[in-house]
C-alpha cells in the first residue's frame, strides 16, 4: 500500500488537493460563497506553477459550465466547482453536459437556494439538479470528499460512461471544519486516473466532427435520450468498480452506500451527507442505553439511484426515517424520500416510512433533534404512532 | 491580402447542401470569414444557436469541414473560450505540438450576441483568449420568427416590435455593440458582404493576431426583412452607402474607417426596398423618417470623430 500523509485541512482544501493531483487540462470557475477555497487554492497552485491547467477564470457560473462544456468537447480533462445560485444559473448547461455525454467532475458545496438568500448548507441546489443526467456523489467528511474527485474523474472518463460527475460536499460544515484525512502521493493519483483518451476531440483537426447537432426534425432525439439512460445506468457498476480499486489502494470504504448497525436494527434512518455522523452517533448511544436498536444508512451516490440496495438494507425494517435537507414543495416529501419510499414499493412486506425535513439553510441538526427521529421511529415500530405526516425536524 | 482569383481556389469550409434559406446572408459572412484562414493555421468553429446552427447541422449532416460545435444560445463566446483553453493546457501538457497554430472562431446571430450572449462575449474579450466572434447581424430573432433585438433598426417592424395605430414599430435605437466590444481594448470591425475585399482582409488580420478579435458582419435575411431573396448584396451596399452601416476598424484602440463613402445617400434609399419599413413611407410619418435620418447621420458622424476625419 502506497504511504498515505495524514494532514488537517478544511474539505475543500482537500477537493483542491485531489484536483490538482487528477492533472485537469482545464478548470473554468467563478467564485461563490462557500465553494471559494477550493478556486483560491487553486488558483494558486497555477500561480505556483504547480500544475499544467489552463485556468479559465469566467464571468459567471453559466459561462463556467460552457466553457467546460467547450474544453471537454475539445478533448480536455475538466474540472469546476460550484454552489447554490451558481448550480442553479448552470442549470441549462449540466443538460448539454451530460446530453453532449461529456466527462466534467464538478465539486458542489451544498448550500440553500434564495429566497431568502442564505449561504448555509442544505441540499436543494443538486436536488434541483437530480434530474439532469450527472452521476452525483456526496461526501460526509473531507476525507470523503477527496476520494470521491478521484474517483469521479476516473467514472466520468471511462468509456462506458462518459457523463459529467458532481461531488457534493456540506457547504461551511464540510467544506470550511478544519477535519482530519489522508492524502496520497501524486503518482498514485495520477497513475490511478490515467490519461484521457476521447474518440471525437474537436482538436483532432485532421478528423473534424460537429458537436450538438441540431435532432429536432423527426430525428433520433429520443433514441439519444435512451442511449443517455443506459450509459447512466452502467456508470452504477463502473462507480463501484473504481470505488473498490481506490478502497484496496487507500484502506478506506467505497460504497454506493454505507450502512451502520444493520444486522440486529429494528429501525434505520435513511440519510445523506455530513449528517450522517450524528446519525451513527446518537444511533450508538441508543444502543448503549440498551434502547432502540437502529441502523444508519448513508447514500454516496445519489445518481445513479441505488435503490436495490436501499431495499436490500432496509427489507424487514419496522420503521425508516427519511431524512431530507432539501424540499420537494407539493410533492408528498423531499426527494430522497420520495425516491427512497419508491425503492421499498415492490418489497414483500411494507416498511413504514416517514419522511423529515431538517436543516435548511443551515440549521443545526442537534443530537436531541436527532434523538427525537428514533424516539418516533421506535413509536411507529411498537405501533404507537403511525408513519405519517411530513415532519420539519427543529422548525421552530 | 490574396486577391479575388486566389480566394476562389481556397477550400470552402462551409458546404452546400444547407438548408439557410436562398439569398440570408449569413452564410456568405461565415465563408467570406473562413476563406480568409491561413494554410498554416486550423480553427474550430463554435456556433450559437439560431439559423446558421440549426441549418448546417441538422442530424446526421453537417456542412462543417472544420469541427464544430453549438453548445446553447447564450454562451458561443464562453464555448469557445473553453476550446481555447483545452487547447493551451493541452499544448502546455505536452500532448499538442508546440508549434501548432489554432484559431478558435465563434459565430452568432444579432439575438445570440447583441442580446443574450452579450455577458458571454465580453467575458471572453476581456480574459484576451485567442478567439475571433463573428456577429452575422441580421437585425433580429430571425429563427424564432423575426422578433425585435437589440440590434433591430428603430422603427423596423418586427413580431414584437408591430406597426398599428399606437406604433410604428421599435420605438428604440439600436445598440452600438461594435464600439461596446472595441471598449474591451480589442481588435473591432465592421463589414458588410457587400464589401467582400473589406471583409476578407479584416478576416485575415483576425486570423493572424493573437488574441481576442470581434467582427460584426452586415448579412441580410430576405424573410424577415420583406426583401427578394436575390437583393442581399444589394440592400448590404446601401447600408454602407447611406452611411447606416460605416465599414471600420479598431486597432490597438485607433479607429479607422476603412471604407469612406463620399456623398452618404440619403436613408430612404435603404429604407424604402424594405418591407420591415413600409410603413415609414405612408402619409403622416415623414417626421420618423427625418428623425430617422438625424440618427443615422449622428452615428456616422460619431464614427468619424472617432476615426479622427
Amino acid at each position: 500500500m502506497p504511504e498515505q500523509k495524514t494532514i488537517a485541512a478544511t474539505g475543500n482544501i482537500f477537493v483542491a488537493e485531489a484536483m490538482r493531483q487528477c492533472a485537469p487540462d482545464v478548470m473554468a470557475a467563478y467564485p461563490i460563497t462557500p465553494q471559494t477555497t477550493i478556486v483560491e487554492e487553486y488558483a494558486k497552485f497555477v500561480a505556483q506553477g504547480k500544475v499544467h491547467t489552463e485556468y479559465v477564470t469566467v464571468e459567471s457560473e453559466h459561462s463556467a459550465m460552457s466553457a467546460c462544456v467547450g474544453a471537454s468537447a475539445a478533448g480536455a480533462r475538466v474540472m469546476t466547482a460550484t454552489s447554490s445560485q451558481g448550480l442553479a444559473l448552470m442549470w441549462e448547461e449540466l443538460h448539454i453536459a451530460s446530453g453532449m455525454r461529456l466527462p466534467i467532475v464538478m465539486a458542489n458545496a451544498n448550500r440553500a437556494l434564495s429566497a431568502p438568500i442564505n449561504i448555509h448548507c442544505d441540499h436543494s441546489d443538486v436536488m434541483g439538479a437530480r434530474d439532469t443526467g450527472w452521476v452525483i456523489l456526496f461526501a460526509e467528511t473531507a476525507q470523503e470528499a477527496y476520494d470521491n474527485t478521484i474517483v469521479a474523474c476516473r467514472v466520468a472518463e471511462d468509456p462506458d460512461v462518459l457523463l459529467p460527475v458532481m461531488t457534493c460536499l456540506d457547504g461551511f460544515i464540510t467544506t470550511h471544519s478544519i477535519d482530519r484525512g489522508q492524502t496520497i502521493d501524486d503518482e498514485t493519483v495520477k497513475a490511478f486516473v490515467g490519461e484521457r483518451k476521447p474518440d471525437y476531440a474537436l482538436l483532432d483537426t485532421a478528423n473534424p466532427v460537429s458537436h450538438g447537432s441540431f435532432a429536432g426534425l423527426g430525428g433520433p432525439f429520443f433514441e439519444f435520450k435512451r442511449s443517455q439512460r443506459d450509459a447512466i445506468d452502467r456508470s452504477k457498476p463502473v462507480v463501484e468498480r473504481v470505488g473498490a480499486e481506490w478502497s484496496k489502494i487507500v484502506g478506506r470504504p467505497f460504497g454506493l452506500i454505507e450502512t451502520w448497525g444493520l444486522e440486529d436494527a429494528d429501525v434505520a434512518v435513511v440519510v445523506i451527507g455530513s449528517s450522517a455522523g450524528n446519525a451513527r452517533h446518537v444511533a450508538r448511544q441508543l444502543r448503549a442505553e440498551g434502547g432502540t436498536k437502529a441502523a444508519v444508512v448513508k447514500i454516496r451516490c445519489f445518481r445513479p439511484f441505488p435503490a436495490a440496495e436501499l431495499a436490500a438494507a432496509l427489507k424487514g425494517m419496522k420503521a425508516v426515517a427519511v431524512l431530507d435537507r432539501a424540499e420537494s414543495f407539493g410533492a408528498e416529501g423531499g426527494p430522497l424520500f420520495l425516491e427512497t419510499r419508491s425503492a421499498l414499493y415492490d418489497l414483500e412486506r411494507r416498511v413504514p416510512v416517514v419522511n423529515y425535513i431538517y436543516g435548511l439553510g443551515g440549521a443545526d441538526v442537534k443530537l436531541e433533534l436527532m434523538r427525537r427521529v428514533y424516539s418516533d421511529l421506535s413509536d411507529i415500530a411498537s405501533g404507537a404512532a403511525a408513519a405519517e405526516g411530513l415532519r420539519y425536524l427543529g422548525a421552530r | 491580402m490574396p486577391n479575388l482569383k486566389e480566394l476562389t481556389h481556397r477550400e470552402d469550409l462551409l458546404a452546400g447542401g444547407h438548408r439557410l434559406c436562398a439569398g440570408c446572408g449569413a452564410p456568405i459572412a461565415l465563408r467570406m470569414i473562413m476563406l480568409a484562414k491561413p494554410d498554416d493555421m486550423e480553427m474550430v468553429a463554435g456556433c450559437a444557436t439560431g439559423c446558421v446552427e440549426v441549418s448546417t447541422t441538422i442530424y446526421p449532416y453537417s456542412s462543417w469541414k472544420v469541427p464544430f460545435i453549438h453548445n446553447a444560445f447564450e454562451n458561443a463566446g464562453a464555448t469557445v473560450s473553453g476550446v481555447e483553453a483545452a487547447f493551451k493546457g493541452l499544448q502546455r501538457a505536452g500532448k499538442i505540438p508546440a508549434d501548432k497554430k489554432m484559431k478558435f472562431v465563434a459565430f452568432g446571430g444579432d439575438g445570440g450576441t447583441y442580446d443574450i450572449g452579450l455577458q458571454s462575449l465580453s467575458g471572453a474579450m476581456e480574459r484576451g483568449h485567442n478567439v475571433l466572434y463573428v456577429c452575422y447581424d441580421n437585425g433580429a430573432y430571425m429563427n424564432t420568427g423575426i422578433q425585435r433585438s437589440g440590434a433591430t433598426p428603430h422603427y423596423a417592424w418586427a413580431t414584437t416590435s408591430e406597426v398599428g395605430p399606437a406604433q410604428q414599430g421599435k420605438q428604440q435605437q439600436r445598440k452600438d455593440l461594435t464600439a461596446i466590444i472595441a471598449d474591451h481594448g480589442v481588435y473591432a470591425a465592421q463589414a458588410s458582404i457587400s464589401h467582400w475585399k473589406d471583409l476578407v482582409t479584416k478576416a485575415e488580420k483576425a486570423f493572424t493576431l493573437d488574441g481576442p478579435a470581434f467582427i460584426n458582419v452586415f448579412a441580410p435575411c430576405p424573410r424577415g426583412w420583406r426583401i427578394p431573396y436575390n437583393s442581399s448584396v444589394e440592400i448590404s451596399k446601401l447600408a454602407v452607402q447611406t452611411g447606416f452601416w460605416p465599414l471600420y476598424e479598431v486597432e490597438d484602440g485607433q479607429w479607422r474607417i476603412t471604407t469612406k463613402v463620399h456623398n452618404k445617400k440619403p436613408i430612404t434609399e435603404f429604407l424604402k426596398p424594405q418591407g420591415r419599413f413600409k410603413h415609414l413611407f405612408k402619409p403622416g410619418n415623414e417626421a420618423l423618417l427625418e428623425q430617422l435620418q438625424a440618427e443615422v447621420d449622428r452615428n456616422y458622424e460619431r464614427v468619424l470623430a472617432r476615426c479622427g476625419s
